[in-house]
Formats: structure tokens, C-alpha cells, sequence
């Protein structure tokens, strides 16, 4: 049965391009993109159990170099994206350095305040990225230009990334991520170094973000402070928890449901952002678990209900 | 007995279809506007300004232009950059608008513009004020009608600065491009003219309390202090002014911004005689102004800001041009070029107006003194006009445009 599910969720995907030409398919791309940023968040958050909320700036780097290189530097954008990631992922080892030894809500306020450097970096730093106008250019490879084929190439690269991304969660050092979320004492008395996988998950998650940022810049050929704000990583954060912490797939079903309603919610009102802070309200009460947990809860006592007569 | 049905009703909705499908083609298909604006976010007061502003006019003229109907699909930027940018994509490619017009913040204003650039789609931006949108980096398809470019309207106020005996003078703006142009306009002109910068103050955007730079200003001792404040900035700056017992000591000049109505329609006598410079000035006696004004007062009981002001004579703009070419705005080319073409008379912007080649209006710009109406209502009454002014001055376009664009280090300040 999972297999099926796989093959109509992959069947559905490949579809959309066709199905859904024009302003859906950009939506679409959208939504992969930030399904990619609210995986690597979960890696942290549902694996290792910490909540970060600098993911938006890792992101956002990434984005800023990628437009630097192309636009200003006059680089290639396949150069450009290979420079993006590994800024995200320098960025990424600072944040990681200062923010691993805490927990909680002291990591939540490191990884804010580390995010919000950044933001204030871009913001003022005018000669370098443009300040509060930001960067823009076309900086989309000329091979991926058309909005199909930049669909096709996003949808790629996501599901290389989450491929990757379960492989790391589920592999013996994902585990070991998993122990530290359970018990960070039993594993430091296991003999593990729960500081350096801590870190290595970090950033490794940095890595992803990083990725996923340059596919936007890709996307949007623009990068501004708000593309490094917190609210880019509440946003993603928020897909993670409407989706389902842990669960990796649920970035995807998060990113979905929250692009799907912005949109559909502006639609027709004007004041969409109340109606997004209800969802959120009525998903923390109703479905804490998120929509994928809730619904491999609700399956699973289907099973059992089938299974006990 | 089920085919039957089957065959009635969908020969029916066939039928309902197609009449209205006839009855659409011979009313002609409206001409659609995709309106960008900040219905959320830190400028969303202005940004309903804005719509209203826009929908004035065409409700004015019954929805008509040019032998067709005109419809504006609203839609929210929330003062975000990416969101503007997703709901320019949304209007263009699901709701197929002919053009795009709006936006209040720049860095809304300039993702849009990359966004046009790369699919032709004409960009209008009465408000959109950024240097380079018709200078250096000039799109064709994005025309700034009705707007103005930033360092357009401070340059006449150093020259009436200059010439109103002031020689020394301090900058305070808030630090981001808006304001670095609107300041580098004012400075190259003012030390042009043989006037100095004693020192340029650049606060953060939402600057709380601007206690600390008080004192520095008054211990340099200035002939005059411009100021460049747009929103709450601008309301806090001129009350602290005041309350510091500066308002009478030193003079104070501004951007058009900080004592647009948005503003000083919460403020009392302290906001009273400040000077600015801009092409738009409520209290100005002429006759489509008056009409814009009362209409606008009646409309929604209040004076109109620069934003609804924009937004109206940017409708009226785009009426003439749909008249010009009798509708036909699927032919971007003509339309561009009708648009480019427009001779503006009888608007509330003044004397006839029209675009230089770049695609920015050359302008009577007005210097303004805040007063009271008889009513005991704030407003902006002209004390001096500067007739035709353009982007460029009095430079010549070419010559000018190889100066780099103003930022926080270049100012275009002229040593002594």
C-alpha cells in the first residue's frame, strides 16, 4: 500500500507541469522549495529535537550569494549554486558552534539571534547586498529557463535532497540524533559525543537549507533582507509543525497546505493572515502531531479496529 | 430515461454557455488591472490609501475607458518583497491582467520590476520612487507614471534653501536607499550651490527615540536640518522637534513624505510651517486639485495622501492612454507607446504634464509649508513652485547618469 501511495504521489508530481500549466506550476515549484527548507528544519527539530529558527538565514545566504555571483560578479549560475551551499554551510558551522551546547528555548533564542545578525548584515551592509532594495538579476540557468522545465528541475533536486535527507535520518548516525532528542545524559553515558553530532546534524541541516535557498534564488531572481527574515524561518518552522514534526514528509504536506491556503485564503480575503493564525490555533489543539502524525494515528487504529473483530 | 436527462441538461448548460459567451464578445472582454498593495504589513494604512485612491477615479468614470470595461483585481503584497512578487506571478499567469500597477516600498516595487522584465507585461508605479527604475537600470515596460523619482523633489528645496539664506545644514534619514537618494538629491545641489553638510545622521528604520541625535544637532549648530522620514518616523521626528524647543531655533526642511497627509493628520501645532518640496500639495488652489481633494474627503472623510493621490492621477493616466489607442491593450507596443506619448491636463498634478524619455513625469514641483486650513485641518499649502522639473535637474541626462547612484557613501557632495 505504501508503494501505491508512492507511485500516485510521484505520478502526481510528474503531472503538474501538464495538468497545471502557468501560474500553478510556479506554485507548485514554490511549494517544493520550501518543502526542501522545512525538511532540513526537521532534522533539527524532529530528529535531534532542536527547534531552530536560523534556518531562514541559511537560506537566505544562500540566496544572497547565488544573486551576488551571477549578477554582480558576472559568475556562472551553476558555479554560483555550488558557492551558495557552501556559504549556507559556513554560516551554518558558526551557528552551529555557538548554538549546539544549548537546548530547549535557549536554542530556539540562539538560533533567532544568530538569524537576526544576519538579517541585520543584509539590511545594512549596502555595497554588498543592496540593502533593504536587495539583490536581483536573472539568475536562472539558461538550461532549466522554462517554467516547466525549471518545475522538472526543482522537483529533481527535492527529491534528491529529501533522498538524501531520509538516508541521513535514518542512518546509524541518525539514530544516534534520535537517542540525544530521547535522552541527551543516556547517550553522553553510552560514550557518544553529543555535542559533535549535534553539530555534524547541524550542518548537515545548514547544508540542505542552503540548497534550498539557491533553488529560490534560482526561482525568484531576487534576494532582499526579507528573504533572510525570521519570518522565512517561522514560515518554514510552521510548515514542520502544520505537517508533522519527525517525519520528514511532512515538510512536503506543511509547505502544500500553508502555500495552498495563503493563496487561497488572499483569494478572497484580505485579512488571510487571520485565517492562517486559526488554522495554526485549531492544528496545535486538534492535531499537535501535525497532519502526516495525525494521520498515522488515525491509520493506525483503523488497522486495529479491522484487525480485533 | 437517464440519458435523456443526461442530454436535456447538458444541452441546456450548452446552450447557457454559449449565450454567454456571445453576450461577453459583444460587450468586449474588460480591460483588466492587476493593483499591487500593502494591505498588511508596516505600511498598511497607505496602502488601503492606494486602492482607494484608484478606485475613485474609475468609479468616477463609471468603470469605463476606451470603449471598455475596466476591472481591478486587487491584490495584497503584504509589504514583503517575495510575497509581491508571487502575487505579481498570481495576476499575470492565473488571473491574466493587462498590466500591473502599485506598490509602495521599493524593495516590492524593484522584485516586481525584474519579474516584468523578463515577460513584457507593462509595469505601471506611480509611488514606486527608486533612482535607477528610469535611470541607470530603466526597464522598458515599467513607467513610472504619475511617480516621481526619489531625488527629483529634494533638489528644488536645496535651491530654496540656498536661496533663502541657508548655508550650513545637517542630513537625518532613515538608512536605506529611499532616503540615501532622496538625501544625495538634496546635498549634490546644496554644496553645488556653495552650501556645506556639516554631517549626514542615518538611523535604522522604526527609530524609536530620537533623543540621542538632538543634542548632536544643536551642538553643531546648523542653519537648517533636512529630514528624511517617511511613516511613524516621521510623526515621532517632528513631535521630538518640537518638544526639544528646536522648532523655532533651527529651520527644518523635509522629505514630501513627512508631512504627507498619511502624517500629519495626527498631528497638531508642532508639525506647523515645516517646508517641503513635492509635485503633490493638497492645499494647492487650482481647479482639478480642489475637485480631487473634496471629491476624496467626501469619499472617505479625510484628506487624501500622496498614495491615494498618485493612484488617482495614475488612473487618469491610464484612461487617456486607453482612449488613445480605443482599448486595444493587448497591443503592448502601442499601448506602451500611448502611454509614453500622454499629455496629463486637467489633473490634480498641476500644469499639463508628460514623460521624459526615460519614463519619468517632468513636474511643477511645489515648495510646501505645513498650515491650517480654515477648518483647523493640517495641510500643505505652496509657498513656491519650480516649474518642469525633471529627474535629471538641470544635467543633462547622459552626463548625469555616469555618476554613480546615490547611496550611503556617495552623496554627490561637493568639496569646498
Amino acid at each position: 500500500m505504501k508503494r501505491s501511495a508512492a507511485a500516485v504521489l510521484a505520478a502526481a508530481l510528474l503531472s503538474v507541469p501538464l495538468v497545471l500549466p502557468g501560474y500553478k506550476t510556479s506554485l507548485a515549484t514554490e511549494m517544493l522549495i520550501f518543502a526542501a527548507l522545512a525538511m532540513s528544519i526537521d532534522i533539527l527539530a524532529g530528529y535531534a529535537g532542536r527547534t531552530s529558527l536560523g534556518h531562514g538565514a541559511l537560506f537566505g545566504v544562500a540566496a544572497y550569494v547565488v544573486l551576488y555571483h551571477v549578477t554582480v560578479a558576472g559568475g556562472d549560475p551553476w558555479v554560483a549554486a555550488l558557492l551558495g551551499i557552501a556559504a549556507a554551510t559556513v554560516v551554518a558551522t558558526i551557528f552551529a558552534v555557538l548554538a549546539i551546547r544549548a537546548s530547549g528555548v535557549y536554542f530556539l533564542l540562539i538560533t533567532l539571534a544568530l538569524g537576526m545578525i544576519v538579517w541585520g548584515i543584509c539590511q545594512r551592509w549596502t555595497s554588498v547586498t543592496g540593502g533593504e532594495n536587495g539583490l536581483r538579476g536573472a539568475v536562472r540557468p539558461a538550461a532549466v529557463a522554462g517554467p516547466a522545465a525549471f518545475y522538472y528541475f526543482v522537483l529533481a533536486a527535492t527529491a534528491l535532497m529529501a533522498f538524501g535527507m531520509w538516508r541521513f535520518v535514518h542512518s546509524p548516525f541518525g539514530l544516534t540524533l534520535r537517542g540525544i532528542r530521547a535522552s541527551e545524559s543516556r547517550m553522553r553515558s553510552l560514550g557518544y559525543d553529543v555535542s559533535l553530532h549535534l553539530f555534524v546534524g547541524f550542518v548537515v541541516s545548514g547544508f540542505f537549507a542552503g540548497a534550498a535557498g539557491v533553488l529560490y534564488a534560482f526561482f525568484n531572481s531576487f534576494a532582499s533582507p526579507a528573504t533572510v527574515a525570521l519570518a522565512q524561518s517561522v514560515e518554514g518552522l510552521l510548515m514542520v509543525i502544520v505537517g508533522g514534526v519527525g517525519t520528514l514528509v511532512g515538510g512536503l504536506v506543511g509547505s502544500v497546505a500553508i502555500i495552498t491556503l495563503q493563496n487561497f485564503v488572499s483569494y478572497h480575503t484580505e485579512r488571510w493572515s487571520l485565517v492562517l493564525g486559526l488554522v495554526f490555533i485549531v492544528t496545535m489543539i486538534f492535531a499537535p502531531e501535525g497532519l502526516v502524525g495525525r494521520a498515522r494515528i488515525l491509520l493506525a487504529r483503523h488497522a486495529a479496529r479491522v484487525r480485533e473483530p | 430515461m437517464r440519458r435523456r436527462a443526461f442530454l436535456k441538461t447538458a444541452g441546456t448548460g450548452l446552450l447557457a454557455l454559449s449565450s454567454r459567451v456571445r453576450r461577453a464578445l459583444a460587450a468586449g472582454e474588460p480591460i483588466r488591472i492587476g493593483l499591487l498593495s500593502p494591505l498588511t504589513g508596516v505600511i498598511a494604512a497607505g496602502g488601503r490609501e492606494l486602492v482607494d485612491g484608484f478606485n475613485l477615479y474609475w468609479d468616477q468614470v463609471g468603470r469605463k475607458a476606451g470603449g471598455r470595461e475596466i476591472e481591478v483585481v486587487v491584490e495584497d503584497d503584504a509589504s514583503n518583497p517575495n510575497t509581491a512578487l508571487q502575487k505579481a506571478r498570481r495576476l499575470v499567469e492565473q488571473r491574466n491582467v493587462h498590466m500591473l500597477v502599485g506598490d509602495i516600498l521599493a524593495n516590492t516595487g524593484l522584485a516586481v520590476a525584474e519579474y516584468v522584465k523578463g515577460n513584457g507585461v507593462p509595469y505601471f508605479i506611480p509611488v514606486i520612487a527608486a533612482d535607477d527604475l528610469t535611470q541607470r537600470k530603466r526597464i522598458p515596460n515599467v513607467i513610472r507614471i504619475a511617480g516621481y523619482s526619489a531625488s527629483q523633489s529634494t533638489r528644488p528645496l536645496a535651491d530654496y534653501a540656498l536661496k533663502h539664506g541657508v548655508r550650513k545644514v545637517i542630513t537625518v534619514s532613515q538608512d536605506y536607499t529611499f532616503g540615501h537618494e532622496q538625501c544625495g538629491g538634496f546635498c549634490q545641489i546644496f554644496t553645488e550651490g556653495g552650501g556645506a553638510v556639516l554631517q549626514q545622521i542615518w538611523h535604522p528604520l522604526n527609530t524609536p527615540d530620537f533623543s540621542p541625535y538632538l543634542p548632536q544637532i544643536q551642538s553643531l549648530n546648523p542653519d537648517a536640518v533636512f529630514a528624511m522620514e517617511t511613516g511613524a518616523d516621521g510623526s515621532r521626528f517632528i513631535q521630538q522637534w518640537a518638544n526639544f524647543g528646536l522648532k523655532d531655533k533651527i529651520r527644518l526642511f523635509t522629505s514630501m513624505n513627512a508631512t504627507d497627509q498619511s502624517i500629519i493628520r495626527t498631528l497638531g501645532p508642532e508639525a506647523e510651517g515645516v517646508l517641503s518640496a513635492g509635485h503633490f500639495c493638497e492645499g494647492r488652489d487650482d481647479a482639478a486639485n480642489k475637485k480631487f481633494v473634496a471629491d476624496y474627503e467626501k469619499a472617505f472623510g479625510k484628506l487624501p495622501s500622496i498614495y491615494a493621490f498618485s493612484h488617482y492621477s495614475g488612473a487618469m493616466w491610464l484612461a487617456q492612454a486607453f482612449e488613445a489607442i480605443g482599448g486595444k491593450v493587448e497591443d503592448r507596443p502601442r499601448f506602451l507607446e500611448a502611454v509614453r506619448k500622454i499629455k496629463l491636463s486637467a489633473s490634480p498634478l498641476g500644469r499639463e504634464v508628460s514623460l521624459d524619455k526615460y519614463g519619468n513625469p517632468v513636474y511643477d514641483i511645489y515648495i510646501r509649508k505645513v498650515a491650517r486650513r480654515a477648518d483647523g485641518k493640517l495641510w500643505n499649502v505652496p509657498v513656491e513652485v519650480y516649474q518642469g522639473v525633471s529627474q535629471f535637474w538641470k544635467y543633462d541626462p547622459e552626463q548625469y547618469m555616469k555618476q554613480p547612484p546615490y547611496s550611503r557613501e556617495f552623496q554627490g557632495i561637493k568639496k569646498a
